[in-house]
């Protein structure tokens, strides 16, 4: 009997208790950032510059350049064959001569390896300015200077590539065990003794898998190159496009899944014979 | 002979970690320096090849300076000063005669480091004494893939290859078991006799440093609280340097039965 | 134990030694570093490469170069309206990649989609992901005209390759006990959903939508080169008349923002982690 008025003893006191999921100060945050997003939601919707009618019949239009695709034109398949080709050399070269430039960029934008601020400064800007701008962007810039095509392709290519293997390499060599590096240092190696047997095997394994990870995505990124000028199938593709031949571009955007999964595959294959 | 004089060593402005220590080692013994962990073993060896800097004392091997060298001179002095590591230090994606080698790195040139082209004096080198440790069977297999003991074997022939004039190991058996570890401190031992090399091991385990070495001296924060023969080294010394400080499971242990273990050998 | 071998070093025949090649089978090696050197060649040899335009490069990137110092910030109302646009669809496109991007992830998610479903749901995310934000682009101007409605479309397709493809793999790895959990006390599919399962997975969403804040902000700059609105196509202007001082302030700020977007967005993640 004793259980039952504990019982409701507790009912007594638990009816003024309430339960919340957050507290008032949680609660005041999150309406804080809900208000926050649909103040932006509406305005953006309200301010950006959509002609409406036309986002209503956008599924119809989506429908119609679907069908005007259908059947595929394999007719130009010896141009796609060696516009791939193309698209397949650019990626590959400017990966290639990539890793030439971004192993020392990736020294001295390295702390523990740069020589001293400043030189970690400038490795650090060159990675900085190299990544914050897209290839296709890179592109535009080499095209200006060198006109159309492959070169400007391969240059834009690597200029990119640069930031991103130079800031993935720097951030392996920053990662090293240095248990080796004190034992070169205690057999009185040099500076670069001690990078050439204590930092450069560590790394080996990072360098080739970022080589081959950002070979992948160039075969991607020199898809594109071509829609300014730089080379690759884009070219094609901006071509049938301007011509409305869309049972060539259908063509095209086949062959391009095609190549990039090929290209993923390859890479595979290649990351599980390297680790 | 190595000679360390009213050493200190402080990082930054906490207390330093050496206090005004005196050492001397001569002729081809074999120094072990016991003490708890954080009394300062590691920073002493550390100063001796500079790994870590000093804040003041002086250092002389062989009546050489070592606190005031810089660049190529004190990689020079480096060369002469062998040392071993408690985590072997090895480049594990190299193979053991690239490791073996790299003891070299202080002598040959930039272009035959990274072409691996040593002279052959370097290679009998190697090879005679990775027989000597029983290990030159794996001279083209790769560091990692060699167990914990003949890791160290490489490690210790790597200093070795320096034709060093002093031999540091900084708890060279404390990464192996039992066994292992016996096997290493007698190699050490023998080594030293063999190539009229002083060695200086610090380590844990009191018995083995009664057992390999010479001469034991204690540490305990930052100073040198005893000096002696193994057979000088009793209950006391061992209460002096460990005494108060909780010690971890292996030394309570050592602690208990070091004694009996010295009447029975002796 | 004794001190013979010491003595006796010279007396041994000299034994070489040579660093194992990295490859092993000396016919692979060889047949490799042959291979690379005729792809090279060949490679060089075929593409189509306009010497005498390129030869004029030099000075022409010096015209370039200095015809963009110093940089021109004059016509700020059409940066700022450029960069509104890009900000305007960056946002909506993630707002909408990310919202559809939670059901596709769970039809993706092997451990809680029956397999027609989970086939569906992953070929949708093959699908968004097979092609370059910029082909997508060129793709969605042509249905849909120029403008920043094909970047939002774009951009929203590009998000969902991404985040629901992650959120997807994140599902599939969580701790099952939760779900059983809320399946014993007798919740259903949704319920068991939206307690055992969204929890889990919450802080990494949000974690993946910032990140894709961060590029679509990115992207959208990009997507503007083949029309589909924001700063691009501001700067593919710039660079069609020639314009290489307002080029270089729209490249400079581009690269300013993104830095900063960049950092808010760590900071965010960091913080939420």
């Amino acid at each position: 009997m004793g259980e039952e008025k504990d019982m409701v003893d507790m009912t007594a006191h638990t009816q003024e208790r309430t339960w919340s999921r957050y507290s008032r100060q949680e609660r005041l945050t999150r309406f804080a950032v809900y208000a926050i997003t649909l103040f932006a939601i509406v305005w953006a919707v309200r301010d950006i510059d959509i002609f409406w009618p036309w986002v209503w019949d956008a599924p119809n239009q989506i429908q119609s350049l679907a069908v005007r695709m259908w059947p595929l034109d394999f007719s130009g398949w010896m141009a796609i064959g060696s516009a791939l080709m193309e698209t397949v050399h650019i990626a590959t070269l400017s990966t290639f001569l990539t890793a030439f430039i971004a192993l020392p960029v990736s020294y001295i934008a390295a702390q523990n390896t740069t020589p001293n601020k400043v030189t970690l400064w400038i490795g650090r800007l060159i990675l900085v300015s190299s990544r914050s701008v897209n290839t296709i962007i890179w592109a535009l810039l080499f095209v200006a200077i060198f006109g159309p095509g492959v070169l400007a392709g391969i240059l834009a290519v690597m200029f990119r590539s640069i930031g991103f293997i130079g800031k993935l390499m720097g951030e392996a060599i920053e990662e090293i065990d240095k248990k080796p590096v004190e034992a070169m240092q205690a057999t009185g190696a040099s500076k670069l003794k001690v990078v050439a047997y204590a930092i450069v095997p560590q790394v080996m394994p990072a360098f080739f898998a970022i080589i081959i990870l950002r070979w992948d995505i160039n075969i991607r990124e020199s898809t594109v190159l071509g829609l300014v000028g730089a080379g690759g199938i884009g070219v094609l593709l901006q071509g049938s496009i301007d011509t409305f031949a869309w049972q060539t571009v259908a063509t095209i955007l086949l062959a391009i899944i095609v190549l990039v999964i090929l290209g993923e595959a390859i890479t595979s294959v290649l990351r599980k014979k390297v680790i | 002979m190595l000679k360390i004089s009213n050493l200190e060593k402080r990082y930054g402005k906490n207390e330093p970690v050496l206090k005004g220590l005196d050492l001397t080692v001569d002729g081809s013994s074999v120094v072990s320096i016991v003490g708890a962990s954080g009394a300062g073993k590691s920073t002493l060896l550390r100063c001796i090849n500079r790994l870590v800097e000093p804040t003041s004392g002086r250092i002389q091997l062989n009546g050489l300076d070592l606190v005031d060298l810089r660049g190529a001179e004190l990689r020079r002095a480096r060369r002469k000063i062998g040392m071993v590591f408690q985590g072997f230090n090895l480049i594990d994606r190299l193979t053991v005669m690239e490791n073996v080698l790299s003891g070299r790195l202080g002598y040959v040139s930039l272009y035959r480091a990274i072409t691996r082209k040593y002279p052959q004096s370097d290679i009998d080198r190697a090879f005679h004494l990775m027989e000597r440790v029983g290990i030159d069977h794996y001279a083209n297999k790769r560091a990692d893939q060699l167990s914990g003991g003949e890791r160290q074997r490489v490690a210790v022939v790597r200093a070795l290859m320096q034709e060093p004039e002093i031999l540091l190991a900084d708890e060279p058996t404390a990464s192996l078991d039992p066994k292992t570890s016996q096997q290493i401190m007698s190699l050490l031992q023998a080594l030293a006799s063999e190539m009229d090399l002083p060695v200086l091991i610090n380590i844990h385990n009191v018995t083995q440093a009664r057992m390999y070495t010479d001469r034991i001296v204690g540490m305990r924060h930052g100073q040198m609280i005893f000096d002696g023969g193994p057979k000088d080294f009793n209950q006391d010394a061992l209460d002096a340097i460990y005494g108060g400080i909780e010690s971890p499971d292996e030394q309570g242990q050592t602690i208990e039965t070091a004694p009996a273990a010295e009447g029975a050998s002796v | 134990m004794t001190e013979k071998p010491s003595h006796t070093v010279g007396g041994q025949s000299n034994r070489t030694w040579k660093k194992p090649p990295f490859i092993s089978n000396p016919v692979v090696r060889y047949s490799l570093m042959a291979g690379i050197a005729v792809y090279l060649y060949w490679a060089f040899s075929s593409l189509p490469f306009d010497w005498a335009r390129i030869a004029e490069g030099l000075p022409r990137a010096g015209r370039i170069f200095g015809g963009a110092i110093p940089p021109n910030f004059e016509r700020s109302d059409l940066l700022m309206k450029g960069f509104k646009e890009s900000f305007q669809i960056a946002f909506l496109a993630t707002l909408l990649g990310v919202s559809l991007s939670v059901p596709i992830a769970v039809m993706a998610a092997k451990n809680v989609a029956p397999k027609p479903i989970y086939l569906l749901g992953r070929s949708l995310i093959i699908v968004s992901r097979s092609f370059h934000p910029v082909i997508v682009a060129i793709l969605f101007v042509a249905a849909v005209g120029f403008g920043p409605f094909a970047g939002i479309l774009t951009l929203t397709l590009y998000s969902i390759g991404f985040v629901a493809k992650l959120l997807a793999e994140e599902i599939e790895e969580i701790d099952w006990g939760q779900v059983e959990a809320m399946k014993s006390v007798g919740a259903g599919y949704f319920k068991t959903l939206i307690y055992g399962v969204f929890p889990q997975v919450l802080p990494r969403q949000i974690g993946l939508s910032m990140y894709q804040l961060d590029s679509n902000l990115r992207a959208s700059a990009v997507v503007g080169i083949v029309g589909a609105g924001g700063i691009g196509g501001t700067l593919m202007n710039a660079f069609g008349r020639y314009d290489y001082d307002f080029a270089f302030a729209i490249l400079l700020l581009i690269i300013g923002i993104i830095l900063v977007s960049e950092g808010i967005s760590g900071w965010v993640r960091k913080k939420i982690w």
